[in-house]
């Protein structure tokens, strides 16, 4: 057993081999490895006797589950109409700037990767953005500067 | 008896059971409503919308499918809310559909070409959404083209609730779902088993069968090539469909006439290699429990399964690899037919090999795949060179230009073209094992089954697991070790049911000692090559249609096929012989579950 599968089965003794365990496991797994590889989602599979198309369907249904290597970060900036409005586009330039990377791309050293995402419900605090699971809202360009600063240094 | 509801659809009052659909009611009626993502063997998906019907006090749209009907509904199916209603779900539909319809050969077949028709899209409202997604040919057998998919889930909801394999699933959401293999991998690198039964249902063109209509043409229109074709036990009774047939009518002299027509050198019967396999498959079977039973050889591999269905095999090979040893080695009637065509029949005939074709005409899209076997070219050369669905086989007598109506019944050719009543059922799920036991039944005791005019009926008909058992009586010497024994057998068709049986077997809840699984629903009369649509009605049709043929045949048990018995004199010595072992029986292999 390599360590991503012996770790998958320990979740599945954690959580219970049943379907309804599925999204609880991938959580860890995302916390663990920031996606889901193959390995894991055969893993998964196996561990819960399901099928792998199934495991791969609900796993691409949720935005935040990635099927594909993602960076340790993953900054998502918000792109619904207020945020929009309130100029979310030279958040997005800031942290090219900063990081040389475009939505949809991940930084070569694999620390960060950058997405556009829906609505964060906090259209009142716009330009917002997600961190993994930290929020930053009423955005400026150098306020991002700032923050990535801190997440480089991590 | 449940209750009965009062409703009105159309003005008309009506009683109906409780618990049916808007749809179930009004086919009562014989009122028409469209359905797209509904089909009669799967569970209701609701999701194209476009059954939709009005329902006095309801302020929206319902759709028909998936609603039940209740005390006092007045329903409404043709008004002009539902009419631009239903326009609208379709143009939506087609707004991302690659409308590319007279190069597709669902074309005709196509339940969202016939809607279109129907409603007379004739502008087009919104923009257009098609997307560029290559097709996904991967496959020797299934083509999936996802520019053609209206994501009705059909296909995901066959392939899980009737064959229990689960190679497609939907993924993404929104707009962007698609119905996906695992990780978007091609159709031939995932569990797929090629039973096709998605195609069968998929209302549009987005999944088809890999066709090799043109190589067959290629070669039948080369003077220097001599093609052989065989045709499969079903198709004979389905293929008239195609031709506004009844289904379950039996067309096999047109069907050779036409054959003929069209210009195939030797017309031959699948059914040759159904009796042949009979031979080979129950000497196998008294052989294994032969040494079960007198040798005690506790390595011997017992319930034996058969093994004349690919998809079957392609399932077993990903899904139960620990159980291949239980696999009959024999060759489907296919791979048998098509390793004889090429040795036994050339060298009748004097023709060389090197120069023949051969050609499969079955009700199956597996069989694309099993002909494809880097193992099935035993005789030397490719045993079979190319395999057609039913629906291609009329595809060809269409461009041939053949009325195959007016056709007078010939007879197959000779040497490898006689076949028996055990052979015809086939065809239908139980077939092979009813078959199996007419004659290993004689062989055993000299007499024939003990059952009413050798129809073994607790083994025939749609129930999904099927068992029974007989007590061997009266056996001949050399069968001693069998007096008494109580033979048991069990029969799945559609392989979710096989997952059942296995299950079963496992538990112990089933016992058996010979063991018959046929991939599709209903056998191979509801195979994945058969004419669309086919459900529960025309599937029960096809196989009425099989045990009258059966009935009335003259030769009912495969080891009195007088062709049979020459090939055996003549060139292959003795059942499971060296020979029978080179050309006729095969090996399987593991292959991934995930």
């Amino acid at each position: 057993m390599t360590n991503c599968e012996e770790f998958i089965s320990q979740l599945a003794n954690k959580y219970g081999r049943k379907r309804e365990s599925l999204l609880a496991i991938i959580h860890e797994v995302i916390n663990q490895y920031y996606y889901l590889s193959e390995e894991s989602m055969t893993a998964i599979a196996r561990e819960l006797n399901m099928p792998a198309a199934e495991v791969y369907g609900t796993a691409t249904f949720y935005t935040f589950f990635d099927t594909k290597p993602q960076g340790k970060y993953v900054i998502r900036v918000c792109q619904t109409i207020v945020c929009d409005m309130k100029r979310k586009e030279d958040i997005v330039d800031a942290i090219y700037e900063l990081l040389r990377i475009k939505p949809g791309e991940t930084t070569s050293d694999g620390k960060f990767s950058l997405y556009y995402t829906n609505c964060l419900g906090m259209c009142h605090e716009g330009p917002a953005m997600l961190i993994n699971d930290e929020q930053y809202a009423k955005l400026t360009p150098e306020s991002v500067k700032d923050i990535l600063v801190n997440y480089m240094k991590k | 008896m449940s209750n009965l509801i009062n409703v009105t659809i159309n003005n008309i009052p009506l009683q109906v059971e409780e618990g049916k659909t808007i749809l179930e009611a009004a086919k009562m009626l014989n009122i028409h409503i469209p359905v797209l993502c509904h089909h009669k063997d799967l569970c209701v998906a609701g999701n194209c919308r476009i059954c939709v019907v009005e329902v006095e006090k309801d302020p929206y749209l319902v759709a028909a499918c998936a609603i039940p009907v209740r005390e006092g509904m007045n329903i409404l199916t043709n008004t002009k809310k539902i009419r631009d209603a239903r326009k609208h779900i379709l143009e939506l539909l087609l707004t991302e559909h690659n409308i590319n319809c007279i190069k597709c050969c669902k074309s005709s077949s196509c339940e969202l070409q016939n809607l279109a028709l129907e409603y007379r899209l004739d502008e087009e409202l919104f923009i257009n959404l098609l997307q560029d997604i290559p097709v996904d040919d991967s496959s020797p057998a299934i083509i999936k083209d996802d520019t053609k998919c209206i994501r009705c889930t059909r296909c995901v909801r066959t392939c899980d609730e009737l064959q229990g394999v689960n190679a497609l699933a939907m993924s993404q959401k929104g707009r962007h779902t698609k119905m996906s293999t695992y990780l978007e991998k091609p159709l031939a690198d995932v569990v797929c088993t090629n039973c096709g039964q998605c195609i069968n249902r998929c209302p549009t063109g987005a999944l088809t069968e890999k066709s090799y209509v043109e190589q067959v043409w290629e070669a039948i229109y080369d003077p220097s090539k001599f093609v052989v074709v065989q045709t499969a036990p079903a198709v004979r009774f389905a293929v008239g469909e195609l031709f506004h047939v009844r289904p379950g009518a039996r067309v096999t002299g047109r069907m050779v006439a036409s054959l003929r027509a069209m210009g195939f050198d030797a017309v031959l019967d699948t059914d040759f290699t159904a009796d042949l396999t009979i031979i080979e498959e129950g000497t196998e079977l008294l052989t294994r429990l032969k040494k079960a039973l007198v040798d005690r050889d506790k390595s011997v591999a017992l319930p034996m399964f058969s093994s004349c269905s690919p998809g079957w095999i392609k399932f077993i090979e990903h899904q139960y690899p620990e159980l291949l040893p239980n696999l009959s080695t024999c060759k489907s009637p296919q791979q048998m037919f098509g390793a004889l065509a090429k040795t036994f029949y050339a060298k009748k005939r004097e023709i060389d090999p090197a120069n023949m074709v051969s050609v499969s005409i079955m009700p199956c899209t597996a069989k694309k795949f099993e002909a494809n076997r880097p193992e099935m070219r035993d005789s030397g050369y490719k045993d079979v060179d190319y395999v057609l669905t039913t629906r291609e086989f009329a595809s060809m007598i269409h461009h041939s230009g053949i009325d195959v109506l007016t056709l007078k019944n010939e007879e197959f050719d000779n040497i490898m073209g006689a076949s028996t009543g055990a052979a015809v059922i086939f065809g239908a799920t139980g077939g092979v094992m009813e078959a199996a036991l007419r004659t290993a039944y004689q062989i055993v005791t000299g007499k024939d089954v003990p059952f009413e005019g050798i129809n073994i009926t607790p083994i025939r008909g749609f129930q999904g697991v099927k068992q029974a058992s007989l007590v061997i009586e009266g056996t001949l010497p050399e069968w001693k070790f069998l007096e008494g024994v109580e033979l048991k057998v069990a029969v799945a068709h559609g392989l979710k049911n096989a997952h059942k049986l296995i299950q079963g077997l496992k538990s112990g809840e089933i016992e058996a000692h010979f063991v018959e699984i046929m991939a599709c629903p209903g056998g191979c009369i509801g195979g994945g090559g058969q004419p669309i649509p086919t459900n529960i009605d025309i599937r029960t049709a096809r196989m009425e249609g099989t045990y009258k043929a059966d009935s009335k045949m003259l030769l009912r048990k495969s080891h009195e096929n007088p062709e049979v018995q020459a090939l055996y004199e003549e060139f292959l010595g003795k059942p499971n012989g060296h020979l029978s072992h080179e050309l006729l029986h095969t090996y399987y292999t593991e292959r991934f579950k995930y």
